[in-house]
């Protein structure tokens, strides 16, 4: 099973750099690495909130909220990029129309990475230690000092790690973005779907570069999460040894 | 944002009439679809729980060299596109790849076939046991472990009576993660399958080939019914999840 | 600062958990809100920090009404049982936090942080992290901490329940002479009549939400004003409608009148004194506190029976 990482870099040592320079590879990477980004910075701000106001808040009906939070994970993607389709395509009953534009590739990616944030953020919120946030008060920060200088900090790790989940799923799904994004070569082909269209035309070089690229992008995720775990639990060392 | 997607695909399978989705489903290839998935699934979650459970131990009780590498591993199907997972089984399974060349003088079926299905789907839902029970084995601490072993248990019992229990509903919430990934995976899939209707074609797959062929009322009742699947699934989740927590 | 409580009430759903209490805090002095677990105290104390807020009643300090106003404005220190420190910060960002907040210049900062440190005793453990140090010096720096914009009252919630026993005492002693040092208006609260004892000018007895007295320890123990602060400030032995301490009680080898008659069931040697456990008729134990001269002179043994008779005691209504 461990092969399955090296092979890809065998067959790609060839021309590698040929295919990863060529125009459609690089805007297909663009693409992806973009549309990431975008949908990673909006997760962190949303997801935080929404684990913000689910641990935090009461309403009725929060239970219920709390797990559909847990559909993307669920739903097979396919299903989701198809309803998506519907939701927002040519026969939206929304009257929005998107389908086929880097939108509709934005939204598929909102929609299959919401839970990544919010679910890394709330078990950090839940377990922080209110008296922090009191005691601050007590000595007299405000709630935006209190917010940005004593809860902020301790919910970062949980924050980044979402993030980093919420960037590498993004930048390699597939099976939501076959259907909605339409795939037009420069213009809304995402790089997963070049690398499948590149193996179904026989160019296994050409796909194998491009997927070295994402590999070696996930690769930079996990180690990025390793160190951020292993940084946020510095603090906390000490008290492991007491 | 999230129901919406839900009911629109209640809506656009029935929009047709119910006639023409029950049409669709029937399609002897849609069945054979639908019993295809499961048997990868059925082949594929308790794999995974097993070496889930089994790593899961591994790196909560014990020291070895390449621990951290082995946590990495774990994660890494997460992060990385099914895509690129796909690929490479292509590449090491397909006729000039590193095993190919000998399995295919051996006349075994690897790519196109069922083993590279299942392969893929393996590695695609590999972490979710694990990341499942690893805190929880970690939060009930090994007391437990070690009193029996003081009381006379061999290490088997200790599993069976002891620890499987404590972990009991962090390996069936894993088992409810896994199976859902499995229904629902796509693109490793994709890859390594070759689509053959009839014959290596998932739902998921068949999803998008009846949508490639203009024929709405069948994707979307599939659809409908990997939705409804996903959606007991998601109750489950909600159902499991405290016991989960509260051990 | 003074601190004046007047009627104040609060509720959590269907608990009360402070009734009705009216308490006035002289400014510099060391008052205890002594009281068994659940029984308010901590309620009523960060009600008057405005870490909560009084269904009715006001707080006010140095006579101005302060029940609307946010923590931030009342100039209060809070020291919490389990130290709230902020673990992401070394020491010295934690003491410093509160002059931070303020804005005050770095160099004003850096000195009060130095000053506080040294009255803790923490000179060193700057830069540490909070995770980093025992119980002991962790509760130091929260008390530092709480110090640092020099709050015109000092509330303390259990501040040494989380700590063992040597380093209690230690702590205890270390915050009477800092009082003594500092003069600031002091609340704190615990569940130790020994600490309370030892430690605070006054204390209010509080159970069940209710105030059930004020005064100073010596006055609590002799003049106890309801049964509750009989039983909680030292011991109290029930004999018949009354309760008795047990040094108030004598033994006696013949029956006399109002005395009880008792089985001893253990003598136990303490230093310079002795406590006698008995059983009496009904099954009741009884515990008698005797000077060592006067259990020689009584020579008494194990399973003897004798006479129990108060030389003072006290009947609630």
């Amino acid at each position: 099973m461990a092969a399955l990482v090296w092979e890809s870099s065998k067959e790609g040592a060839g021309g590698f750099w040929e295919v990863v320079t060529s125009p459609q590879a690089v805007a297909a990477l663009k693409l992806s690495l973009g549309a990431a980004a975008v949908v990673a910075l909006v997760n962190a701000v949303v997801g935080t909130v929404i684990a913000w106001v689910l641990v935090r808040d009461e309403f009725p009906g929060k239970s219920i909220v709390n797990s559909i939070i847990d559909l993307p994970f669920a739903l097979p993607t396919i299903v989701a990029g198809l309803t998506l389709l519907a939701l927002y395509g040519p026969t939206s009953p929304v009257g929005i129309n998107v389908a086929f534009t880097r939108t509709a590739i934005v939204l598929a990616l909102l929609f299959v990475t919401l839970p990544f944030v919010v679910r890394t953020v709330q078990p950090v919120l839940l377990e922080l230690d209110k008296e922090m946030e009191e005691a601050a008060r007590s000595l007299g920060a405000s709630e935006r000092v209190v917010f940005t200088r004593v809860v902020l900090p301790n919910i970062l790790p949980g924050i980044l790690s979402g993030v980093a989940l919420a960037f590498a799923r993004a930048v390699g799904e597939i099976g939501s973005l076959v259907i909605i994004s339409g795939s037009l070569p420069y213009k809304t082909e995402v790089a997963s779907v070049y690398i499948l269209t590149r193996i179904e035309g026989g160019d296994r070089a050409g796909a194998a570069a491009v997927a070295v690229v994402l590999l070696v992008v996930s690769f930079a995720v996990i180690l990025g999460i390793g160190i951020l775990r292993h940084f946020a639990t510095r603090h906390e060392a000490a008290l492991e040894e007491r | 944002m999230l129901i919406g997607p839900l009911a629109m695909v209640f809506w656009r399978t029935f929009e047709h009439g119910a006639d023409a989705a029950w049409n669709a489903l029937t399609q002897p290839e849609t069945i054979h679809a639908f019993k295809l998935t499961l048997l990868i699934a059925a082949i594929a979650v308790p794999l995974n729980t097993v070496f889930g459970v089994v790593a899961a131990l591994a790196i909560v009780r014990r020291r070895f060299p390449g621990k951290g590498l082995l946590n990495a591993y774990i994660d890494l199907p997460l992060a990385l596109s099914p895509v690129v997972v796909g690929l490479s089984l292509f590449l090491l399974y397909g006729r000039d790849g590193w095993f190919g060349g000998w399995l295919e003088r051996n006349g075994i079926d690897v790519l196109f076939a069922l083993p590279a299905m299942v392969l893929a789907t393996v590695f695609v839902s590999l972490p979710f046991v694990a990341r499942e029970v690893v805190p929880t084995l970690r939060e009930i601490g090994d007391e437990q472990e070690q009193a029996a072993k003081t009381l006379g248990a061999s290490g088997w019992q200790t599993f069976r009576r002891i620890t499987l229990p404590a972990i009991r509903w962090a390996v069936v919430y894993g088992v409810v993660l896994t199976t859902a990934r499995c229904l629902g995976e796509y693109g490793a899939v994709a890859v390594v399958s070759g689509r053959i209707q009839g014959e290596t074609e998932t739902a998921t797959l068949r999803v998008e080939e009846r949508y490639d062929s203009f024929d709405l009322a069948g994707a979307y009742a599939i659809s409908l019914v990997l939705a409804v699947v996903a959606v007991l699934v998601l109750v489950a989740m909600i159902v499991i999840k405290p016991r989960e927590e509260s051990g | 600062m003074s601190i004046e409580i007047h009627h104040v009430s609060k509720r959590f759903g269907d608990f009360l958990a402070v009734d009705d209490v009216t308490l006035e805090v002289e400014s510099g002095s060391l008052t205890a809100l002594l009281g068994p677990s659940g029984s308010g105290k901590s309620t009523l104390l960060r009600i008057i920090a405005g870490l909560e807020w009084p269904d009715t009643g006001e707080i006010l300090l140095s006579g101005r009404d302060a029940t609307a106003l946010r923590p931030q404005k009342r100039d209060v220190g809070f020291v919490f049982q389990h130290y709230a420190a902020f673990k992401h910060m070394t020491v010295r960002d934690n003491v410093g936090f509160a002059l931070k907040v303020r804005r005050r210049p770095r160099a004003e900062i850096a000195e009060r942080v130095d000053e506080l440190l040294r009255l803790v005793q923490l000179q060193g453990f700057g830069h540490r992290y909070p995770a980093q140090l025992s119980g002991g010096q962790r509760q130091r720096m929260a008390l530092a901490r709480a110090l640092a914009a020099k709050p015109q009252v000092l509330l303390l919630d259990e501040p040494f329940g989380a700590l063992d026993a040597r380093v209690r005492a230690e702590l205890r002693e270390w915050l009477r002479r800092l009082h003594e040092e500092v003069h600031v208006t002091t609340v704190f609260v615990t569940h130790d009549q020994e600490e309370a004892m030892e430690v605070a000018d006054q204390i209010a007895v509080i159970n069940h939400g209710r105030l059930e007295q004020v005064g100073g320890p010596q006055e609590l123990y002799d003049r106890p004003a309801t049964e509750f602060v009989m039983r909680f400030v030292g011991d109290a032995n029930a004999i018949g409608a009354a309760l008795v301490r047990p040094h108030d009680l004598d033994v006696l080898h013949e029956p006399a009148d109002g005395a009880t008659e008792a089985m001893i069931e253990r003598i136990t040697l303490r230093g310079w004194d002795a406590k006698i456990e008995l059983v009496d008729g009904g099954g009741e134990p009884l515990v008698v506190q005797l000077t060592r001269e006067r259990l020689d002179e009584l020579e008494l043994e194990r399973s003897q029976i004798v006479w129990v008779r108060a030389q003072q005691e006290r009947v609630f209504a």
